[in-house]
């Protein structure tokens, strides 16, 4: 199946000579989501506004399900909804003008049904005829959604959609993303929340410094990159590891306690924890528990942020 | 074409006059009213007719164009720079929707609203000044070709303000003196050679001298010239609005 959006070559040079993007390369999946990682100021904003028509691009083309985004911008936009960063609203308008003023924007006949239920699963509906300014910051954000929402879109980019919202906002809004793309949906997110990427994307773009450093499928990125510890919590502590255990690069913790086992998830080291527990048996070692630890994505989000600078 | 965006944009642009009537319709009509007791009743009971019309009306087609001028451009422009400033104006340029439909739904918005105050202002008139239009379709021309061409030219202003300030300066500065100069109270007849000749140079003066035509069948410059006059500011106005969306000037970076 071909991909829904295309990016080849994309760079972008602003006027006052600052290179945002260098000559980036992206396809996305239909019915995905993938979530966009960077530090501030990597271009995660840059790429997405250049999509959706806000930037002009300097060099490079985006194809929207085959559409390109300047020659055929009617076609390629009408399919995206997007949710900006700032809470970027008209303050006098109501919920319900606001909403439905997106999609008659977006080239849609009114369908006050449709737009009920959009303010329905995002909880406005009881907000419905109040002005915009009333709303708190929550349901401000919730309103951007509705918005982008409003024109039925088949792609909906959600630029840092849970920045400063509460846990159980976030909670939310993270069954709304799952449920949008079990509509088929597809959905491209930036977060500043690692756990976000960790909890809902199925790929996992990371940016810096305008450059996509890696695009990979976000359980085969945890394995490959990702370590993994096994912690003996020991019966009795010892003085230092045995001789015999000298193979299996072990660690002793500070209070002697603890035994620590670091393996490669990648490099399929676990057939070695049944070659240590047995060693650990003739050694005469005995423990009374033991944990596995696995590095988060914001880990090795950080490794490979920092091996780029 | 995006129709449903043009009536979007269009119905959401009306929606914030009925919202803001008192300073979009109300105020207007109240400092034209102002204008005819001080100007029309108060000063000109002492002046002679002017061109054979008392001083009142002759004055009404100038107080009109005083008002479409100035209400033009600020409703435009703050029709286009309201979103700019506050950052809602993303939706509208990742939207579907071609730089034609954007100005002719913004731009009409406004120049519906003028011609609106322009009509109100009228009837306002009618209460204090007989009044007679000798050209009725001519000056409802006039009435759209001044709104649609000072529309045009507040959403100009609307888009290169980077600020309240600069918003009201050309209303302020420029457009409100060249109307007072532009024969809005008196014919150009009225004042010495040398001066007749400068006033020549203010291009409010052929919109003005065409629209009192409209009205009495008197005019400072011949109709022709007037109209001409109005259509090439119309033409200069359009190209300016062709170059800012062709270079995305102060919209997109």
């Amino acid at each position: 199946m071909p991909p829904i959006i295309s990016i080849s070559n994309l760079s972008k040079t602003y006027a006052s000579g600052f290179q945002a993007l260098k000559r980036v390369n992206l396809e996305i999946r239909r019915g995905e989501i993938f979530a966009l990682l960077g530090p501030n100021g990597a271009g995660k904003t840059t790429l997405i506004s250049i999509v959706c028509g806000i930037v002009n691009r300097s060099e490079g083309s985006v194809l929207v399900d085959g559409h390109d985004i300047v020659a055929d911008y009617r076609a390629a936009r009408s399919m995206i909804g997007l949710v900006p960063q700032e809470l970027t609203t008209d303050a006098f308008e109501s919920v319900w003008g606001t909403v439905s003023f997106s999609r008659g924007l977006f080239g849609k006949a009114p369908n006050p049904a449709h737009i009920e239920k959009v303010l329905r699963d995002l909880s406005l509906w009881d907000r419905k005829d109040s002005k915009v300014m009333t709303l708190s910051g929550g349901m401000k954000r919730r309103l951007l959604i509705a918005k982008a929402l409003s024109h039925e879109p088949q792609i909906l980019f959600l630029d840092e959609p849970t920045a400063g919202v509460d846990v159980e906002l976030r909670r939310d809004m993270w069954v709304l993303v799952r449920s949008l793309q079990s509509q088929g949906a597809t959905i491209i997110l930036t977060t500043h929340y690692i756990d976000e990427a960790e909890e809902m994307a199925d790929r996992v773009g990371v940016i810096n410094k305008g450059e996509l450093i890696l695009v990979e499928q976000k359980t085969e990125l945890m394995r490959k990159l990702g370590k993994k510890q096994l912690t003996l919590h020991l019966q009795h502590p010892l003085e230092r590891i045995p001789a015999e255990l000298a193979e299996h690069r072990l660690e002793l913790s500070s209070d002697r306690s603890e035994l620590i086992y670091t393996y490669d998830t990648k490099s399929g080291d676990r057939a070695g924890i049944a070659t240590l527990l047995k060693s650990l048996d003739d050694a005469g070692v005995s423990f009374k528990d033991l944990q596995t630890t696995q590095s988060s994505l914001e880990d090795i989000f950080v490794s490979l942020v920092r091996e780029g600078q | 074409m995006n129709l449903h965006a043009v009536r979007a944009i269009y119905t959401f642009e009306m929606a914030r006059t009925r919202r803001t009537l008192m300073q979009s319709i109300i105020s207007p009509v109240i400092s034209t009213s102002l204008y005819f007791v001080v100007f029309g009743a108060a000063i000109g009971s002492r002046i002679q007719h002017v061109e054979g019309i008392s001083y009142g009306a002759f004055i009404v087609p100038g107080l009109i164009m005083l008002s479409l001028l100035t209400q033009s451009i600020a409703n435009a422009s703050f029709g286009i720079y309201f979103p700019r400033f506050v950052g809602t104006i993303y939706e509208l340029l990742s939207a579907p929707v071609s730089y034609l439909e954007i100005v002719v739904s913004y731009v009409g918005a406004a120049a519906t609203k003028s011609i609106i105050l322009g009509v109100i202002i009228l009837a306002t008139a009618g209460l204090f000044v007989p009044l007679q239009i000798a050209h009725p379709l001519w000056m409802a021309l006039f009435l759209v070709l001044t709104s649609v061409t000072f529309s045009l030219l507040g959403f100009i202003i609307g888009i290169w303000a980077d600020g309240f300030e600069k918003l009201q300066l050309v209303p302020l500065l420029i457009v409100t003196p060249l109307t007072f100069l532009g024969g809005s109270f008196y014919s150009v007849d009225m004042l010495p050679p040398f001066w007749q000749t400068v006033t020549l140079f203010n291009p409010v003066v052929y919109l003005i001298s065409g629209f009192r035509w409209s009205f009495y069948g008197i005019a400072d410059v011949s109709l022709a010239v007037s109209l001409a006059m109005t259509v090439a500011f119309m033409a200069i106005a359009l190209a300016i609005v062709a170059w800012i969306f062709k270079t995305g000037y102060r919209l997109k970076t």
